[in-house]
């Protein structure tokens, strides 16, 4: 068992500036397809959250190994400001839709108006 | 360097895995749990990344603000004898082509610009909030001025926005 974690340990590659990227596209691929499919507003915003945090990942990886020394790490927070108030205008936009037409899926609300 | 490596994977497994059950399960709650791992996740990754001013703030606004906000989202916008809070999808077929094409892209770029050695090798770790300040405070000052603005816009704004509308 000992030597299986040891050939395991020793299998897996040094991690550098690609492992974090290809993390971060994933993140960004899985969000795109929540932002695209779900038929709720809130799991719709679930899916922008998650793409914010792809890209922050990608400037945080940058700003270690890409020689974008703390002006990367700067550009994340500015993207955490952006996403806390982005959410909260969605949640009260959602919230009113709600109270509206008594439904939050993205494809029953086609009016502007009732 | 290998408890690095195997932090690393340990962690970049657990955001994956429960960014796929954000996206992919039927319930609302286990999507907006499995944000919060999501969320933590990314936050370690922060800090194998030497940046813990970020992983900090990470934990505090997502997993404090943002994903509370989420369920109070939820709560609020699903009828107390609507149990299952289930949640349907949409023209699956198109999403899952434009995934592959945006994942295809991203893959393969990354797979042609792919540096087979790693990174030079890091210098102590020191923290990075003295840095940070330091930079909002002089170059960054005038983005810095312009988000408190739009914070303070922005919250209003959706405060005014939700409040319950008296018939007039």
């Amino acid at each position: 068992m000992e030597t299986f974690f040891a050939e395991f340990i020793r299998w897996l590659p040094k991690v550098g500036l690609s492992h974090f990227l290809i993390v971060s596209a994933i993140l960004f691929a899985l969000g795109i397809y929540g932002i695209s499919t779900r038929r709720n507003a809130i799991m719709v915003l679930m899916g922008v959250e998650l793409v914010l945090n792809a890209a922050n990942i990608n400037f945080v990886a940058f700003s270690r190994y890409g020689g974008v020394n703390f002006d990367g790490q700067v550009a994340a927070i500015f993207v955490i400001i952006l996403a806390a108030a982005e959410a909260a205008v969605a949640l009260a936009i959602v919230l009113n839709i709600y109270q509206r037409f008594q439904t939050v899926n993205v494809d029953e609300i086609s009016t502007m108006k009732e | 360097m290998e408890l690095f490596d195997i932090a690393f994977f340990v962690f970049a497994f657990i955001t994956v895995v429960s960014a796929f059950i954000v996206v992919f399960s039927k319930s609302v709650i286990y999507s907006a749990f499995s944000l919060l791992f999501t969320f933590f996740g990314v936050a370690a990754l922060y800090v194998l990344l030497h940046a813990d001013f970020i992983a900090v703030t990470q934990v505090l606004i997502y997993v404090g603000g943002i994903l509370v906000l989420m369920l109070f989202g939820v709560m609020l916008t699903n009828k107390i004898v609507n149990v299952e809070l289930k949640t349907g999808t949409l023209h699956t077929i198109p999403a899952l082509l434009l995934v592959s094409v945006v994942a295809g892209t991203l893959g393969g770029l990354f797979y042609s610009t792919w540096k087979g050695d790693v990174a030079p090798p890091p210098p102590p770790f020191e923290s990075t909030t003295k840095t940070l300040g330091e930079m909002l405070m002089t170059s960054y000052l005038l983005p810095f001025e312009i988000a408190s603005v739009l914070l303070l816009v922005a919250l209003m704004g959706a405060a005014m926005f939700a409040r319950r509308r008296t018939k007039t």
